[in-house]
């Protein structure tokens, strides 16, 4: 009878389960497992091939373009992830060390305002400061520095900065969620062990504060691998990255194969990094 | 006198940092603000204004309107499907024992790992595979899968102890499951409820990949706005995210206060 009530209890949890299972399985699960089929078929002509092959990836690692397309990838985000750290650590230490607790909130709050804007429209806004005749071209006709407008966006350095003002914030908010939480009595006990502030900040603050740089990191890793939005609108079409080499597979050539298996590539490096920082990447350290 | 004085001149350095950071944060959202009310039609210096005509183009364009009632409802009713799905979930995973509650958890949480553009092109595969016309629909769907695993995840680590134990003293006293839930478990969780539907909603409101490819005739705002992006700068594009840097801040004070007032009281 115990048992009777106590299967039934179940059942009914499981009832509780089962539209999210089944959401999560039909519209996640499934369209990866066809997209990952998708990736070992081929596109011949306008004629889909659908003989099992590793075409599409064998093409990837000959066509220069493609492999260059992560290469272009993996450095820039490399380089935005290491650059938004160390802007934002000394920001995070500021406000969590020199500021006023009472105005912590505030200035927290502050910092991360410009992410309510559209993460379109961000990165638009960053066009109006770096294209040609834009604030900063004036401002350096202004004080005589150049005497022709310059542009600074459709490059590289565009994609890096519009990337790196919007996970500034975010690695500010993640750090600064680990500093505030560590006890002041380690850096006291490294003071009255002899150690001047910064050999305290070195040994003592700085791994206590990993798990929210990892965090932080990983996320930035993570979302700036797989953005097309920002090297599309900043960076131009002079240098691909990996999305913007996905969307042309699918919007100029129909290629949904070759496009399936960039995606699958980009999935695979996005796990190897997991994997590589997953012992930092306990949410419930931060 | 003077100890002050050095120790301003030391910590110099610190607020020159600030204000730098700072003004690198806001520089691009206020150029975007201010040249929104320009008078002419380049949204670069000089700035001659202020005007509204801009305001006025964005508010007589059907087009843009009609992108901002979709993505109302599409953020509105997504967020909604995906909090009443999540919040099911983490019930059953948080007060029942059930086998494999750790591998379900892990798959509940998986789209969190898998960047938009992945879940994107998937979903436009399986939707061109079985016929499904693109629409606000399927948007929606997409959207529903993204803030899903956000809403359990958070909802999950919400259900607390204290809270088991209010719902226990209920059954006891002979409410049923349904009871439970609807009149003593959504009560106790309303902040955490409300928090996470407007996180929710932001989210939605902001998705562009998503909406873009498994989207045709009818889009959401960022789309609309994706594509005024090709007539280059416009003062009109500064007015329209203006706009949504508006709405977006109302948003996070009524959530703020909501959250925070609830929680005081």
């Amino acid at each position: 009878m115990n048992l009777l009530a106590q299967s039934r209890k179940q059942a009914k949890a499981w009832g509780l389960l089962l539209p999210a299972f089944l959401w999560t399985a039909a519209f996640f699960l499934t369209p990866l497992a066809i997209m990952a089929l998708y990736s070992l078929w081929q596109r011949v002509g306008s004629r889909l091939v659908t003989e099992l092959s590793l075409g599409n990836y064998q093409d990837f690692f000959a066509k220069s373009f493609l492999w260059q397309s992560l290469v272009n990838s993996i450095e820039v985000t490399v380089m935005v992830t290491l650059v938004s750290v160390l802007l934002a650590y000394p920001l995070a230490w500021i406000l969590a060390e020199r500021v006023p607790r009472r105005w912590q909130r505030l200035a927290l709050i502050l910092a991360i305002l410009p992410f309510w804007t559209s993460y379109v429209v961000r990165s638009y806004s960053w066009l109006l400061v770096l294209s040609e005749g834009g604030i900063l071209s004036n401002f350096l006709l202004d004080i005589g520095l150049t005497a022709e407008p310059v542009s600074f966006a459709n490059n590289r350095g565009a994609t890096v900065v519009g990337f790196v003002h919007f996970f500034v914030m975010l690695l500010t908010l993640t750090i600064y969620a680990n500093l505030v939480q560590l006890s002041p009595s380690y850096r006291k006990a490294a003071a009255d062990l002899g150690a001047g502030p910064i050999r305290a900040f070195w040994h003592v603050t700085l791994p206590l504060t990993l798990p929210g740089i990892m965090v932080g990191a990983f996320l930035t890793f993570v979302l700036c691998i797989g953005d097309y939005i920002t090297p599309q609108i900043l960076g131009g079409n002079r240098e691909l990255l990996l999305p913007q080499a996905i969307m042309l597979q699918i919007a100029r050539r129909s290629d949904f194969p070759m496009a399936s298996a960039l995606a699958m590539i980009l999935m695979a490096v996005v796990s190897l990094v997991y994997l590589a920082c997953a012992r930092w990447l306990k949410i419930d350290r931060v | 006198m003077r100890g002050t004085l050095l120790h301003l001149l030391r910590s110099l350095p610190i607020w020159a940092y600030v204000l730098l950071l700072y003004g690198f944060i806001f520089l691009p959202v206020g150029v975007l603000v201010l040249f929104s009310f320009q008078d002419s039609r380049i949204p670069v210096p000089p700035f001659n204004g202020p005007s509204l005509r801009w305001y006025e183009a964005v508010f007589s364009d059907a087009r843009l309107l009609d992108a901002l009632t979709n993505s109302i409802l599409v953020a509105l009713l997504s967020s909604l499907l995906a909090v009443v799905l999540g919040f099911l979930a983490a019930y059953a995973l948080a007060r029942h024992r059930l086998p494999f509650a750790g591998l379900l958890q892990g798959f509940l949480t998986a789209p969190l790992t898998v960047s938009y553009l992945i879940i994107a092109m998937g979903l436009l595969i399986t939707f061109n595979e079985l016929g499904v016309p693109k629409s606000l629909l399927t948007i929606g769907i997409g959207h529903v899968v993204i803030n899903l695993p956000l809403c359990f995840a958070i909802l999950y680590s919400q259900m607390g102890a204290q809270q088991a134990n209010i719902e226990r003293a209920a059954r006891d006293l002979g409410a049923r499951e349904w009871q439970v839930l609807g009149l003593v478990t959504v009560p106790m969780m309303w902040p955490a409820l409300f928090a996470i539907f407007f996180l929710s909603v932001t989210f939605s409101w902001d998705e562009f990949i998503i909406a873009f490819m498994v989207s045709r005739f009818e889009v959401t705002l960022p789309v609309e706005i994706w594509s005024m992006l090709r007539s280059g700068l416009n003062p009109k594009t500064n007015a329209v995210g203006s706009f949504v840097f508006l709405i977006s801040i109302a948003t996070v004070l009524v959530l703020d206060l909501v959250v925070f007032r609830s929680r005081k009281s």
